[in-house]
């Protein structure tokens, strides 16, 4: 499988502040999702100013779809879709205009460019919209639309920066539907950044998960999920047990760490929670206690970006 | 081909943009009406000063009227720079292909259509109100010429000057701060033998200056067609100058986000 997208050691300082990237690499395989999450500040934005041609690095080279971004900026242009995190439409202009001009500026014109704006305008559900200034658009029609701006040229690669941030649950969910068939056929790589680890979790085939500038982790989801010591199994006991006979008894179990008593509740961690709880439920019945309730509960990558960053992923992180 | 495709693109959308607001439509057609009834009246004597030669007040005026006007509306240019960088349209025109000259140009392009209406406006209202344009039509087209170079080379320092502060309150001090003094170090509200020796001097290198002498030269009678060939060729170097300059703004612009 060939890279769509490679960056190699950029680093990117910016004047008075704090380094902004600091030998961050990556590479993405055609044909595949990649998502870079993290906090504001983390270095997303920047890195993917600088694979858009948008920002250059102080040092370090990366290529998207095989061209050299540093040196042949105008290629790399010609061959990228960008869906920026702001509208990047013109609000006075309707929908159509808008793609119109978008088509022109990639060299389409005529016959060709009028079926492929119609063919936007229905794949995205512009149809009604199409001839009212876009300033009219609710959010989700606003963020549809530049995805479809993004589209006009078919782009060997796609990049969009934080697309569902400020859209309401429906339009983000529908957002998410629209990226996956994107990307169902495998014809198009997309890089998206993303401060919602549930969304990285949904859409990504890879993840990357930046902190101060550099990848403190990557690999598909599920993968960084089984990295982490395994899944949380809690359970409740219908009496609380005498010291230390709970713990006795599961720790002869293989397979079970971080064993804790605590009044009535049980906690343990294991490799695989499910497979794990029928052994664990025997031994529990062996020893005379009855158990109440059993909860498993997979990691989430919230612990896997609290593993490899050190601070929790909270709200706090999500300012502008 | 596709540097005037795309410089007219970008042309439509400003045009757009400005037609669909009526507020801007009724200032824009207003605006030349007040100056010239205003400072038609208000300047009215001047003509009757000993040493004041060229007719009726309102004919003098007129031709420094259009010029003011012209620089006035050209100024504001960047204003919808720092517009479409807070909307994202200027970073996503900066990762497509568009070639970056188009973004000056179609900029320029729609000030000099806007300049070209407000000045007929002028030159039709000034024709009421009794002044005369005694090398008809083609005077008052090299008029109307010097106006929009000028105009031009205005918007082209408005535009490179949004790229590198980035901020509306700084372009706003700018351009007022630089607008009108120039305006009135030149001879377009009064005869140049008499303004002050000093003001005279700086007028020299003033190109408010250059575009009113041309244009009032080539409006009114006795042009000097030498003065108005070389004030024009001042005025087109400094077009270029200023192109070259927003042009090349998108680098610095570029490298500060």
């Amino acid at each position: 499988m060939t890279q769509a997208i490679i960056a190699h050691e950029l680093v990117k300082t910016y004047p008075g502040e704090v380094r902004a990237l600091d030998g961050l690499s990556l590479s993405a395989d055609s044909g595949m999702i990649f998502a870079l999450a993290g906090p504001n500040g983390a270095g997303k934005s920047t890195t993917f100013k600088i694979l858009t041609t948008l920002s250059r690095p102080d040092t370090g080279s990366a290529r998207v779809a095989g061209i050299d971004v540093l040196r042949q900026p105008e290629r790399v242009r010609q061959a990228i879709g960008v869906v920026g995190q702001k509208t990047g439409a013109t609000p006075e202009a309707t929908g159509s205009e808008n793609l119109v001009m978008q088509g022109e500026i990639y060299g389409l014109s005529g016959r060709a460019l009028r079926q492929r704006v119609n063919q936007l305008l229905d794949r995205f559900d512009l149809r009604e919209a199409a001839d009212r200034p876009t300033k009219t658009f609710s959010g989700g029609m606003r963020r549809r639309l530049d995805v479809a701006l993004g589209l006009v040229h078919r782009p060997q690669v796609l990049f969009l920066d934080e697309p569902t941030t400020g859209l309401d649950p429906d339009a983000r969910a529908s957002l998410w539907l629209e990226i996956e068939r994107l990307a169902g056929d495998g014809a198009m790589t997309i890089l998206l950044t993303t401060h919602y680890l549930d969304e990285a979790d949904r859409l990504a085939d890879h993840l990357a998960i930046v902190d101060r500038g550099r990848i403190v982790t990557q690999g598909p989801p599920e993968t960084l999920k089984r990295e982490l010591r395994g899944d949380a199994i809690q359970l409740e006991l219908e009496a609380a047990p005498s010291d230390g006979r709970v713990t006795a008894a599961l720790l002869a179990l293989p397979g079970l760490s971080e064993i804790l008593a605590d009044g009535r509740i049980v906690r343990a961690r294991a490799e695989h929670g499910a497979s794990a709880i029928p052994g664990l439920l025997g031994a529990l019945e062996r020893e005379g206690f009855a158990v109440s309730s059993v909860t498993l509960a997979r990691p989430s990558l919230d612990d896997v970006y609290l593993r490899h960053t050190g601070h929790l992923y909270t709200k706090h992180d999500e300012r502008e | 081909m596709t540097p005037l495709r795309h410089t007219w693109q970008v042309t439509l959308r400003y045009l757009r943009a400005l037609f669909r607001q009526p507020a801007w439509i009724g200032i824009t057609l207003v605006q030349p009406m007040i100056w010239l009834l205003l400072f038609g009246a208000l300047f009215k004597s001047i003509a009757r000063i000993p040493g004041f030669h060229g007719g009726s007040y309102i004919e003098f005026l007129t031709p420094g009227l259009i010029v003011m006007l012209a620089i006035s509306s050209a100024g504001w240019s960047g204003m919808a720079y720092i517009e479409d960088m807070n909307l994202g349209v200027m970073d996503r025109f900066l990762v497509s292909p568009i070639w970056r000259g188009a973004l000056n140009a179609g900029s320029v392009t729609q000030q000099i259509i806007i300049i070209a209406l407000q000045s007929l406006i002028v030159a039709g209202l000034s024709l009421t109100v009794g002044g005369r344009f005694p090398n008809g039509v083609g005077g008052v087209a090299i008029l109307i010429g010097v106006a929009t170079l000028l105009g031009a080379s205005f918007a082209s320092l408005s535009n490179a000057l949004a790229l590198v502060v980035r901020q509306r309150e700084s372009l706003i001090g700018a351009v007022t701060s630089v607008t009108l003094p120039l305006t009135f170090l030149s001879t377009a509200f009064m005869q140049q033998t008499l303004v002050p020796h000093w003001i005279r001097v700086i007028a020299r290198f003033n190109p408010v200056n250059w575009a009113v002498q041309a244009g009032r030269s080539a409006a009114t009678q006795h042009t000097d067609w030498n003065l108005v060939a070389t004030r024009t060729a001042c005025l087109l170097a400094l077009l270029l100058t200023s192109a070259w300059l927003a042009t090349r703004s998108f680098r610095a612009y570029q490298r500060s986000i």
